[in-house]
């Protein structure tokens, strides 16, 4: 299982998306192609079935089942029973959840922490792209990105290890320098407000850099004349910045932003798991570990379930309104 | 003004270079910091006195984690599961991309359709986890490498690579009468080997990464992955990590450089394939972004 970030995501989606409309442009193709079979290749086609066979029974197994599964929110699941003996409840998993003051908390943190993110978070990986593009010094530049793109490759363990050795408030470097200077220590992993913002901070150290690829590609896209241009009307760095290179990334940024908040309602679940402690419970628990708290540590099988798919609707309901909006701003859907 | 201009802009120039060289060393000062932690001594530690050096150099943390047989176990284990996994995935993704790049697929639109759903929609923790309970694959190696078997978005992005070589090649070798398995053996794939080795690396370090079905699947401390260990050793520190303890001797480094150089192993490989990864990463990522 390899864990998607906000930014895979993203990608991943609009991706799903492409390949959504290409299989719509495909229909007509195949049906052009269709007079051009010869004999000896339909003789052979049962090995391109053969091929695919086992994937199609890894996405039905593994992919496909699970969404069956869901039927558990609606069941008094019995290990003994088993999924398909255990009794019908009904909503009733549905409307414990809502009376779970755990559950109401885990809801808010997701879409506090999401809401942060965004809003400290989204500006950054812009705002490093175009600095970035103003760099003049090919080899500067390319060695800068090579360490900026560096943290995406850490694991959230090693960067929960990290957060540990540097931050903790009695043995952390980070403190133990601040001590040696006569300050005193800062709560970073064990305040609540504090943990939010190394939260977001952890968040925007491991992808921040990476975040700038996508707009440092649309930037390559943008007309070398209208700099051309600008200089002739002896514009300032600053102004063709403003005027001419911001615009040129705007539909990028727009469109990011848009799928960004389409995903207020998902969460992953190794940065708030791992950074976070029992001292910082009330605002580290979210929605992904709150599931695991319930289901599998607990082994309330029913009640997660449905906080899953509880989730999963509504972080559906997000999606289909961003590409709603989508659609009004940019004339064109998320996917 | 036009002199002023040019002035005013070197020092732009100089100042951006400034502030991306900074934001740039703070990406890997925290490892070059654990590092130096992890080969300094005792006291030096504990005094607050390094920073970006190691102090009263040794390689006793270093030790004491290959003392750990617990901890080299779970390195070995890991190193074998990557490459098992890998192995795997790639031979899934490879066999699922190939026949979708074919016209010829009867139900091939059917088919992607059923792919990029599974971007969308998925069961979630429980049902998953109830699966591999059912499948009796809970705290087996196995759990580890069948459910990520193939990643829907890098099956796109190797079917994209697949549809880019010119179709010319094929044909011709259609004439002589090589069969779909001989092309995509002898054609496609030696044509493609950039991209399958780009993500065999993303698959790998998928991997190696990984942990929360870890966390969920597995029990037996046999079939700890690094990253668990590591959760165990030094996040959770409720596990055995007492073990650790005691296999040091008198003398021993303090648990500080013990967790460094513990953290270091889960790192350095990421580290070392890193170089390589980057080449093409970008490529990678373009794909889902730009073509199609």
């Amino acid at each position: 299982m390899i864990h998607w970030d906000c930014f895979t995501l993203s990608t991943n989606l609009r991706q799903g998306g492409k390949l959504l409309q290409q299989t719509r442009n495909m229909k007509g193709q195949s049906i052009e192609r269709k007079s051009g079979i010869n004999f000896r290749s339909i003789r052979s086609d049962w090995q391109l079935y053969f091929l695919i066979f086992l994937p199609i029974v890894y996405f039905l197994t593994f992919k496909y089942v699970p969404m069956l599964g869901v039927v558990v929110a609606f069941k008094d699941y019995n290990v003994f029973k088993g999924i398909w003996e255990s009794e019908w409840i009904g909503f009733e998993a549905f409307r414990e959840i809502f009376q779970m003051n755990a559950f109401k908390s885990a809801l808010k943190n997701t879409f506090v922490l999401n809401l942060l993110d965004l809003a400290i978070g989204f500006p950054v990986p812009i705002i490093l792209a175009l600095m970035l593009n103003e760099l003049r010094v090919k080899w500067f530049k390319r060695s800068a990105q090579t360490l900026l793109y560096l943290p995406h490759f850490i694991s959230w363990v090693v960067i929960g290890g990290l957060a540990i050795q540097l931050l903790a408030t009695n043995a952390g470097s980070v403190n133990v320098f601040l001590n040696s200077l006569g300050i005193e220590s800062i709560p970073f992993l064990s305040e609540n407000g504090h943990w939010v913002m190394t939260y977001i901070g952890t968040g925007i150290w491991r992808e921040a850099g990476w975040g700038t690829i996508l707009y440092l590609a649309a930037l390559t896209g943008i007309n070398k004349d209208l700099y051309e241009a600008a200089d002739v009307d002896g514009a300032t760095r600053l102004r063709k910045m403003w005027h001419i290179t911001l615009p040129g990334i705007k539909p990028t940024i727009v469109i990011l932003l848009i799928l960004n908040v389409g995903h207020m309602a998902s969460i992953g679940f190794e940065r708030p798991f791992l950074l976070g402690n029992p001292a910082v419970r009330d605002v580290s628990e979210v929605l992904s570990t709150y599931v695991y708290t319930v289901g599998i540590q607990s082994a309330r099988y029913t009640i997660a379930t449905a906080i899953g798919l509880f989730q999963a609707i509504v972080g559906l309901i997000f999606l289909l309104s961003a590409d709603l909006i989508s659609r009004k701003v940019n004339d064109q859907g998320i996917w | 003004m036009n002199t002023a201009n040019t002035v005013n802009s070197k020092i732009v120039d100089v100042v951006l270079m400034i502030i991306i060289g900074l934001i740039s060393l703070l990406c890997l000062l925290p490892m070059v910091h654990l590092l130096a932690v992890s080969f300094s001594s005792n006291g030096a530690i504990m005094a607050g006195k390094v920073s970006l050096l190691p102090i009263g150099f040794n390689f006793t943390a270093y030790k004491s984690v290959f003392m750990h047989s617990a901890m080299v176990k779970s390195l070995f284990f890991s190193i074998f599961l990557v490459a098992l996994y890998t192995l795997v995935a790639m031979g899934m993704t490879i066999i699922a991309a190939y026949p979708l790049t074919k016209q010829k697929l009867r139900g091939r639109n059917f088919f992607l359709l059923f792919i990029v759903l599974t971007m969308f929609f998925s069961g979630g923790l429980i049902p998953d986890y109830l699966l591999m309970r059912e499948l009796y694959l809970l705290d087996t190696i196995w759990v580890l490498v069948l459910p990520g078997a193939i990643s829907a978005f890098y099956l796109i992005i190797l079917k994209t690579f697949f549809s880019s070589i010119p179709l010319e090649l094929e044909e011709s070798a259609r004439m002589d009468g090589a069969s779909h398995f001989r092309i995509l053996w002898s054609i496609i794939l030696p044509l493609s080997l950039p991209s399958v080795a780009t993500l065999s690396l993303f698959y790998a370090v998928g991997r190696w990464n990984g942990f929360q079905d870890a966390l969920i699947y597995i029990n037996s401390q046999e079939l700890y992955p690094i990253q668990l260990k590591l959760y165990a050793l030094v996040i959770s520190g409720q596990a055995n990590d007492m073990s650790i303890m005691e296999a040091q001797n008198a003398g021993a480094p303090v648990p500080q450089s013990l967790k460094a150089a513990s953290i270091m192993f889960g790192t350095v490989p990421i580290l070392l394939v890193y170089p390589f990864i980057q080449r093409y990463f970008i490529s990678g990522v373009m794909i889902g972004a730009v073509k199609g």
